[in-house]
């Protein structure tokens, strides 16, 4: 069991690496740098939420 | 209620997304600094003895309380990511900042890598199989977190809110379970401590024992990282690090008096699971698979608030410029610092494939207490250029500046201890960080947007 479990790590390793460098590429290819490098510290994110009750 | 979240990106701006509260902070306080009770503080009873051990468990805890009240009243006036790399930045110097930031990477990133280690070697030793290496369980461990990571902070943050609550229940089950009122039936801390073997090397064991007594409380400071991400960081940045502080207190008592009443301290100084042990000499497989599970959650949860961590600070260098800005993406749709995650993901894969357990954390708690250093000099220089009432502050801490001094004090001994025990690595880590700091005055500094660096619109300082 144990054996399998580990072939079963190295197998999500792959996998979400694989998943993550293709969302990568995605993201870059889809977004300009600008937008992509556009956070400013201290900038307060209110406008991205509306909590409605 | 309902909450509505609109696109992410607003025009031609993407940022972190405020979307956490006080559970969160205590979830990444606490989280980092769980595994510390599992493993690496009882390596302190090795250096001095089990009464050195519980010593350096209320002196180091003097220390991190001191580092809690003044990272929580900084963080609260100053809330950005990056954390104390955003205080020393605004309230020391550009130079001070990037050491900062340097520590922080170093010492969460080298945290990550000892919790991977460890996680993969308490599966090997639970196994027992022949030919078993830890290495898969080991990428596991960094990919998946890295992932989770990637994937956004708010579901990164519940799942560490719920295995570190799991791990500490754990703990508090234990303590219950070995009827901790009564001397005699389980426990037998008056056979196992004695005037005669308290303190085997005396006093200077004491000061050794400080260099594992920091993994009582090692990371506690994290909160910090996630100032940029909480809805109202005045309120909740205070609220979780306290909270988180006064938990790891009474975890890390509960932690001693069990241990040190149910081994040897010739033992307890050698084992690598000194909780998982004493789960196992109370005979229940109950208790003994329960504290094997808490083990791993606790890796687990110091593990995902490490990358979480580190990534922040490394995405606020390429922020401001003092790494190349590309590190400062955003992830348009999870709202994630992305590259910055995925740039460091590798790098704590190759520590985690080389190093040992022993060479990870000793760099970490070196980093860790390199900061803590600079945090006593920070809250100084802080309330003199900006005393009270000059700026409004989330949170005011009391008694200032006796944490400051304390804290000095006691990063003083801790760095005797270090060199006692490791002192080739003190003197080359000292030595790495002069020379990064060279680069950066002579040759990085210049790329550097000077005015656009400072951004809490804060009066002149007291003297300029």
């Amino acid at each position: 069991m144990w054996v399998a479990l580990s072939y079963a790590c190295w197998g999500i390793s792959i996998v979400l690496a694989l998943w993550m460098l293709y969302d990568w590429f995605k993201v870059d290819t889809t977004f300009s740098e600008e937008v992509l490098t556009s956070s400013r510290e201290g900038e307060l994110e209110a406008t991205s939420e509306k909590h409605r009750i | 209620m309902t909450i509505a979240v609109e696109p992410a990106v607003q025009g031609d701006r993407v940022s972190l997304l405020r979307v956490l509260g006080p559970a969160h902070v205590w979830a990444l306080g606490v989280g980092i600094v769980l595994v510390g009770e599992f493993t690496g503080w009882n390596f302190s009873a090795d250096k001095g003895g089990a009464l050195a051990a519980l010593i350096v468990c209320w002196v180091v805890g003097l220390l991190y309380t001191s580092v809690a009240m003044i990272d929580s009243e900084v963080t609260s006036t100053v809330a950005a990511a990056g954390g104390q790399y955003a205080q020393a930045k605004h309230i020391v110097g550009p130079l001070m900042a990037f050491n900062v930031a340097l520590f922080l990477v170093f010492a969460y990133t080298m945290l990550e890598v000892s919790d991977a280690i460890l996680l993969g070697d308490t599966i090997v030793a639970k196994a027992g199989v022949e030919g078993l290496t830890h290495n898969s369980f080991i990428a596991a461990t960094i990919v998946v977190l890295a992932w989770l990571n990637y994937r956004g902070v708010l579901m990164t943050l519940n799942v560490n809110f719920v295995i570190t609550a799991i791990a500490y229940i754990s703990i508090v089950i234990l303590f219950f379970s070995v009827s901790p009122w009564t001397q005699g039936a389980v426990l037998k801390l008056n056979e196992l401590v004695t005037p005669g073997n308290a303190l085997p090397y005396g006093w200077i064991g004491v000061i050794a024992a400080f260099q594992f007594g920091i993994w009582y409380y090692l990371g506690i400071e994290g909160t910090t990282q996630a100032a940029e991400e909480v809805r109202s960081p005045a309120r909740s940045l205070p609220y979780g690090t306290m909270a988180g502080m006064i938990t790891l207190l009474i975890a890390a008592a509960m932690t001693w008096y069990v241990c040190a009443s149910m081994m040897p301290w010739e033992y307890l100084g050698i084992t690598y699971y000194p909780l998982w042990d004493a789960g196992k000499l109370t005979g229940s497989p109950l208790l003994e698979n329960l504290l094997f599970v808490a083990t791993l959650l606790a890796a687990l949860a110091s593990a995902n608030g490490c990358i979480n961590d580190a990534a922040r600070a490394w995405f606020s260098l390429g922020r401001d410029r003092y790494l190349p800005t590309w590190f400062s993406a955003v992830h348009p749709k999870y709202r994630t610092p992305y590259r910055s995650i995925l740039f460091l993901l590798p790098i704590a894969l190759a520590f985690a494939f080389i190093a040992d357990l022993n060479q990870a954390i000793t760099f970490s708690i070196l980093s860790g207490v390199l900061q803590y250093t600079f945090m006593s000099i920070n809250i100084i220089m802080f309330r003199k250029k900006w005393p009270l009432g000059s700026i409004r502050r989330g949170y005011t801490h009391p008694f200032h500046p006796i944490p400051a001094i304390v804290l000095f004090c006691l990063c003083v001994v801790t760095f005797f201890a270090i060199f006692l025990g490791f002192g080739s690595q003190l003197i080359a880590m000292v030595a790495f960080y002069f020379l990064i700091s060279l680069w950066f005055h002579f040759y990085r500094y210049k790329f550097v947007r000077r005015g656009d660096q400072f951004t809490m619109p804060w009066p002149k300082p007291q003297g300029y």
